[in-house]
């Protein structure tokens, strides 16, 4: 603060840290050039008290002057004319700080030259809580004061930020830091959030990703999320509010997956790994801090799931000999997408039994056919989430995911006589006079309502369905994240 | 800058910054109200002259009684005012 303000000092500047040998070598060579030289300002990153028998030494160790310089490397010199930076030598090399100096003879009987290190401005975190204290960050959120002794994580639940869990503090260091993970301007606006149709924009965004933990290299898979939770079809504001138990579930194709270490084998949709934490409970934040849908309020779910924190994993489709998700979707083998699916939480269908793919198919038929009610169909849909020892058995008989998909389609036709009112001393069901034909059959999915992926660890004859809404929503929405 | 650590909003800022009072209830009727004595001196009297003046008026009342002062009133008794009152009036100054 303030450093932009007052106009460089004329002559010399040469920055230093005593912790570094170069700069401690160049002893000798300050006190020369403070006899010989323009007028000599050094400015110490780390004590103010070196070089010693240098007068004016500045304290630098808030790196104002530094972080002002863009210095990297201790020693710099600068030679600063008319307020104009006229010059500057890097390390020490003899020829260049006499040329920069225009003082002959420097350090006699010091090597020629010799590598400076690192700048204190280069130290991990200090790029951000410099441009935040020095620079020209400007954000457009409102800052909201803590007192210094607070607890911020507390001032956070304090104010509703959160999901009933802890939340990262969004500091103007953090939320820059995660502005970095893309190239889109903190302005650029995403889209307007139901229920409250606030505008969005990337900067809220980011604030909210720090909420949830992300890193900054998410940022872009949790943009891209929100502008699929955005796209008009799927529905957002109906998914938010129903008595349903669904909520987006986030699924992540593409190198993007692999880059950021997402999960895709072993607990996939489980706990323990920061991108699929962080990435699904981003938008879930989005949602509640921007759009304003909370629980008991516009979120109507009568009793919701664990996912409603987050459910987001990526595609193992290193592991899979099948076309991904997103190639299935038209999108290009290095392309990465984000999927928004409408679900609820996942449903394990266990066959241990099975090897060959009729029998496999049937049992996943068999489950798939229950999903929210076995007398419910055509307003249902699933993800089918196919794990690698259920893989091999489809893989070894070749059949392809359309063959599994086609065979599906033809196993759960639902014949109409099973799914009637009263049917099975069950009063739950289909009014005859709702259907075309009393003797034919209903789908249990509509075309595009069951989607299979592959996911999972290698051991286990486990496969699962997430099952969601196939009505009031696009299911699912698909986006190609961009940095 | 180090008196205060700064967070930035995540929200739409529809609504301010401070968290808005509860609105007050419309009537007395029908509630309980805590008088809670903070342990400054002499708040006893001004609390047993609020009792008597409620309770002259049918009203529920319920009385609670902080350690000390100086400390924030201890999470069991918040948590009891929360269950048995709807209003709390305490005496703040002796």
């Amino acid at each position: 603060m303030g450093a932009h303000a007052t106009p460089l000092p004329e002559g010399l500047l040469a920055i230093v840290r005593r912790d570094c040998p170069t700069c401690q070598l160049l002893t000798p060579v300050f006190q020369q050039l403070t006899r010989n030289g323009p007028p000599l300002t050094v400015y110490s990153q780390d004590d103010a008290s070196f070089p010693g028998g240098v007068v004016g030494v500045v304290d630098d160790t808030e790196l104002a002057q530094s972080y002002r310089l863009g210095v990297e490397i201790v020693p710099t010199l600068v030679r600063v004319h008319d307020g104009r930076e006229t010059g500057r030598a890097v390390g020490w090399h003899r020829g260049e700080w006499e040329a920069v100096s225009g003082v002959g003879g420097l350090g006699p009987g010091l090597p020629d030259q010799r590598p400076g290190c690192g700048s204190r401005t280069d130290e991990p975190g200090m790029a951000v809580r410099l441009a935040v204290r020095f620079g020209d960050v400007r954000f457009a959120a409102r800052q909201v004061q803590i007192p210094a002794a607070a607890d911020p994580v507390e001032a956070c639940y304090e104010r509703g930020w959160t999901d009933g869990l802890p939340v990262v503090p969004p500091t103007r260091e953090r939320v820059l830091a995660m502005l970095g993970g893309t190239t889109r301007s903190a302005r650029d606006i995403v889209g307007a959030i139901p229920p409250d149709y606030a505008e969005c924009t990337v900067e809220k965004v980011a604030i909210n990703a720090v909420l949830a933990g992300c890193k900054p290299e998410y940022l872009p898979v949790v943009l891209a999320a929100v502008e699929a939770a955005l796209v008009p079809d799927f529905g957002l504001h109906g998914v938010l509010a129903t008595t349903n138990f669904i909520g987006p579930v986030v699924l992540v194709n593409g190198p993007i997956g692999r880059a950021i270490g997402m999960n895709a084998r072993g607990n996939a949709l489980g706990q323990g790994n920061r991108a699929n934490a962080t990435i699904g409970r981003a938008l879930q934040l989005v949602v509640r801090n921007v759009g304003g849908g909370r629980p008991g309020e516009i979120d109507r779910a009568v009793l919701g799931h664990p996912g409603k924190y987050t459910f987001c994993f990526a595609e193992d489709e290193e592991g899979s000999d099948w076309e991904s998700f997103a190639v299935e979707r038209g999108f290009p083998p290095n392309a990465s997408t984000v999927t928004l699916f409408v679900g609820d939480g996942a449903s394990p269908i266990v066959d241990e039994i099975s090897r060959t793919p009729e029998s496999l198919t049937r049992s996943y038929a068999a489950c798939l056919r229950a999903a929210h009610h076995p007398k419910k169909v055509v307003d249902v849909a699933a993800l089918l989430i196919v794990t690698p020892e259920h893989a091999r058995v489809f893989r070894e008989a070749g059949w392809s995911k359309a063959r599994l998909k086609t065979e599906l389609h033809t196993l759960l036709q639902i014949p109409v006589s099973e799914l009637l009112r009263g049917v099975g001393g069950i009063e739950a069901g289909v009014l005859a006079r709702d259907v075309p034909d009393p003797n034919g059959s209903l789908p249990k999915f509509r075309n595009g309502n069951l989607n299979i992926v592959r996911a999972g660890g290698s051991a286990g004859k486990f496969s699962a369905y997430v099952s969601g809404l196939g009505s009031i929503t696009k299911n699912p929405v698909t986006r190609e994240i961009t940095p | 800058m180090s008196d205060v650590q700064i967070v930035l909003d995540p929200t739409s800022e529809l609504s301010p910054v401070a968290r808005p009072k509860l609105a007050r209830p419309a009537s007395l009727e029908g509630l309980t109200l805590g008088l809670l004595d903070i342990s400054k001196r002499r708040g006893d009297v001004f609390l047993d002259r609020l009792d008597e003046l409620l309770q002259a008026r049918g009203l529920k009342v319920r009385r609670y009684r902080k350690p000390k002062f100086s400390i924030v009133a201890p999470v069991e008794l918040r948590q009891q005012i929360r269950d048995e009152c709807q209003v709390v009036i305490e005496g703040l100054a002796d």
